[in-house]
């Protein structure tokens, strides 16, 4: 395969509960992929531990392979070579994800000396071209401003320029608009597509909003406790939803045109990771429940080209009996 | 800036008036100096005559106006036991409690924040423990306390050091010991916590994630961040560089500025400990001061703070 980041059985505990349940996620060069589910079903975890940046206590296992090599468990001085370098990750908060006390062109330098051995004047420069890049006005004098003079939005920029300082082959965007006025976000959100088509580089898009990833991604994955329930090119998951859960989701979206009408949430709330009901873990809140969801946990299985579920109803339909 | 300057400085002179003013108080209504420095037989005449020499029978608030506007001249007054200048009492005092408190701060910093920081690093590993439980016992028991225990075990029990006064460098050893073990207990324990807080911002995973090793994370990321808090409790330290040894300097009767003050205080012998006080506030004073310079140095988020104030 020539996937750039292939995840297999990747499972996350924190003390005697799971948060991850054995995660199977490919990412192709260039590709853009929207990770979606509600609050803490997981997503920043799968990234997190992907890349090593879990306390210590959190128990990983399964695998992370990064064009064919495992960095699951690598060595310090790898990872660092990866982050950043190879796998740039950006958060929700921009201001409290850059450090307070250095200038905002320092810490973009700071990337440009690790990862293309540039320092003093090439680093500013490099710097300076970067915030262009990401449309900071006045670049050359925000290279000296402090986090905390700049916006949330003119944060979040410097964020993903210094994320684009070691000309990575992925980013991961870590719900990176949550924090954002609304219309900040849509510029975000276009700034994001736009780099990665000038650039080719992968996309991660991490969000609970399908409408978010609609417009950037060209395949969604859908998150539920801890599990990718389904994975889906967008147009295909938006037309055809297999699991409920998903269907739920855009149950929930407000219609793009039509008159407008009340959002059917999906009623009940999400597992506590230390009381999984058996089976599947979607089946307390799950409309088309079978008296088989709750024996075993439904596998993944494919129902056409780069679509799969992980529900039982969804496999039974595909095999009429 | 000037005027940040300017508002601290008048802070400050406010802040020692009141120290000043309160021991004023609590001097002359704990007490009748005469009385007890003349000795309780001695004759009444002999008293009155002595409150006469030092204007202590006129009402309060004249010998208050009149002790401030000595102040104001540079003139703190005489001891009344040997009437010499209260200031150079003081002054000759000082040099003794620096070399007590200068290598005790020194200690406190060379042991208390690596320690606070090598705990913060392996938070719940063997190491952290060891260090938290010798903080607390170093914070918790009292410095006399711990004063006396070494003086049992290591002069003695082992006969090693002299257990007080002031003849050669052994004699400051233990007096010395004394205040940087539990001065280091406290600023480990306050690193470890202004270090942990640290480590677990948003900023650090970010600086882990764009690839810095991760020693560079913690001496170039968290240490410049942890530092702002540290500094008030550093800052705090060198302010009681003078009177910061007074418990101590009683428990290994060393003749520094703070057994002056407790002799004095006994005595009522007013200037004297009116000039150890004013000294004694000024000097922390002058340190809380330092300290927010500081603060705008470190962190830029107040430094606008400061310019704009
Ligand atoms: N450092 C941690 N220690 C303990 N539990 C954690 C830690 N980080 C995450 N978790 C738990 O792991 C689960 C998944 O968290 P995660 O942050 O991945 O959720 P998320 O999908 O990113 O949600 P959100 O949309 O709120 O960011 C949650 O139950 C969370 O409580
Ligand atoms: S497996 Fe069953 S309970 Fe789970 S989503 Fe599918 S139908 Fe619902
Ligand atoms: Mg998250």
């Amino acid at each position: 395969m020539s996937e750039l980041v292939s995840i297999r059985g990747l499972t996350v505990g924190f003390g005697g509960s799971l948060a991850l349940r054995g995660i199977d996620l490919d990412i192709g060069p260039g590709e853009a992929l929207g990770l979606v589910g509600e609050s803490g079903c997981g997503k920043s975890v799968t990234w997190l531990a992907a890349l090593g940046l879990l306390p210590a206590r959190a128990r990983v296992s399964g695998s992370v392979r990064l064009g064919g090599a495992e960095i699951l468990g690598a060595a310090p001085a790898v990872l660092d070579r990866v982050r950043g370098g190879r796998v740039a990750m950006i958060f929700q908060d921009p201001a409290s994800s850059l450090n307070p006390v250095h200038r905002i062109g320092r810490q973009i330098a700071e990337a440009l000396g690790l990862h293309q051995g540039l320092r003093g004047a090439a680093a500013r420069k490099e710097a300076r071209r970067l915030l262009d890049q990401v449309g900071i006005p006045d670049a050359g004098r925000r290279l000296d401003a402090y986090p905390h003079e700049l916006s949330g939005g003119q944060n979040q920029r410097v964020m993903i320029a210094m994320a684009l300082a070691g000309r990575p082959e992925l980013l991961v965007a870590d719900e990176p608009t949550t924090a954002l006025d609304v219309t900040i976000q849509a510029q975000i959100l276009e700034l994001l597509g736009a780099l990665r088509r000038d650039l080719g580089m992968a996309l991660v898009l991490i969000s609970h909003d399908l409408g978010v990833v609609a417009d950037t991604c060209e395949r969604v994955a859908v998150m539920y406790a801890g599990r990718i329930v389904e994975a889906a090119a967008t147009a295909r998951l938006f037309a055809a939803p297999a699991h409920p859960y998903t269907q739920g989701l855009l149950g929930a979206l407000p219609p793009v045109d039509g008159p407008r009408r009340p959002l059917a949430a999906i009623p009940g709330g999400v597992p506590e990771p230390w009381a999984m009901p058996p089976g599947c873990a979607f089946a307390p809140r799950c409309p088309q429940r079978l008296p088989a969801c709750t024996e075993g946990l439904p596998a993944a299985v494919a129902l056409g080209p780069q679509h799969s579920a992980a529900c039982l109803r969804a496999a039974r339909e595909l095999v009429p009996a | 800036m000037l005027r940040f300057l300017g508002f601290r400085l008048l802070r400050a002179a406010v802040t020692i008036v009141l120290v000043v003013s309160f021991a004023f108080l609590v001097l002359r209504l704990s007490g009748d100096p005469a009385q007890i420095i003349m000795g309780a037989d001695a004759p009444p005449e002999a008293v009155a005559a002595f409150r006469q020499a030092w204007g202590l029978e006129e009402p309060l608030y004249v010998q208050y106006l009149r002790y401030f506007g000595a102040i104001l001249r540079g003139d703190l007054g005489r001891s009344m036991r040997d009437g010499r200048e209260a200031i150079t009492l003081v002054a000759e005092r000082i040099p003794a409690t620096l070399a007590l408190t200068v290598p005790a701060l020194l200690i406190k910093l060379c042991i208390g924040i690596p320690a606070g920081i090598t705990a913060a690093l392996h938070r719940n590993s063997l190491i952290d423990r060891a260090v938290m439980v010798l903080a607390v016992a170093g914070f918790t028991v009292p410095s006399f306390v711990l004063g006396l225990l070494l003086v049992l075990v290591f002069a003695v029990q082992l006969g090693w050091l002299p257990s007080g006064g002031q003849d050669s460098w052994r004699h400051a050893i233990l007096p010395i010991v004394t205040m940087g073990v539990g001065g280091a207990a406290v600023l480990a324990r306050f690193t470890r916590s202004a270090m942990l807080e640290v480590l677990g911002q948003p900023y650090i995973r970010t600086a882990s994630a764009k690839g810095v090793p991760w020693r560079a994370v913690v001496w170039g990321h968290a240490l410049p961040n942890a530092a702002i808090p540290t500094v008030t409790i550093i800052g705090f330290m060198v302010g009681s560089l003078i009177a910061g040894a007074v418990v101590v300097e009683s428990v290994f009767s060393w003749p520094g500025v703070g057994r002056l003050l407790v002799v004095a205080v006994a005595n009522r012998d007013l200037a004297v400990v009116q000039c150890i006080l004013l000294l004694v506030a000024a000097t922390m004073v002058t340190a809380n001061l330092v300290v927010d310079l500081l603060y705008g140095a470190l962190d830029p988020r107040l430094r606008n703070a400061v310019r704009g104030a």
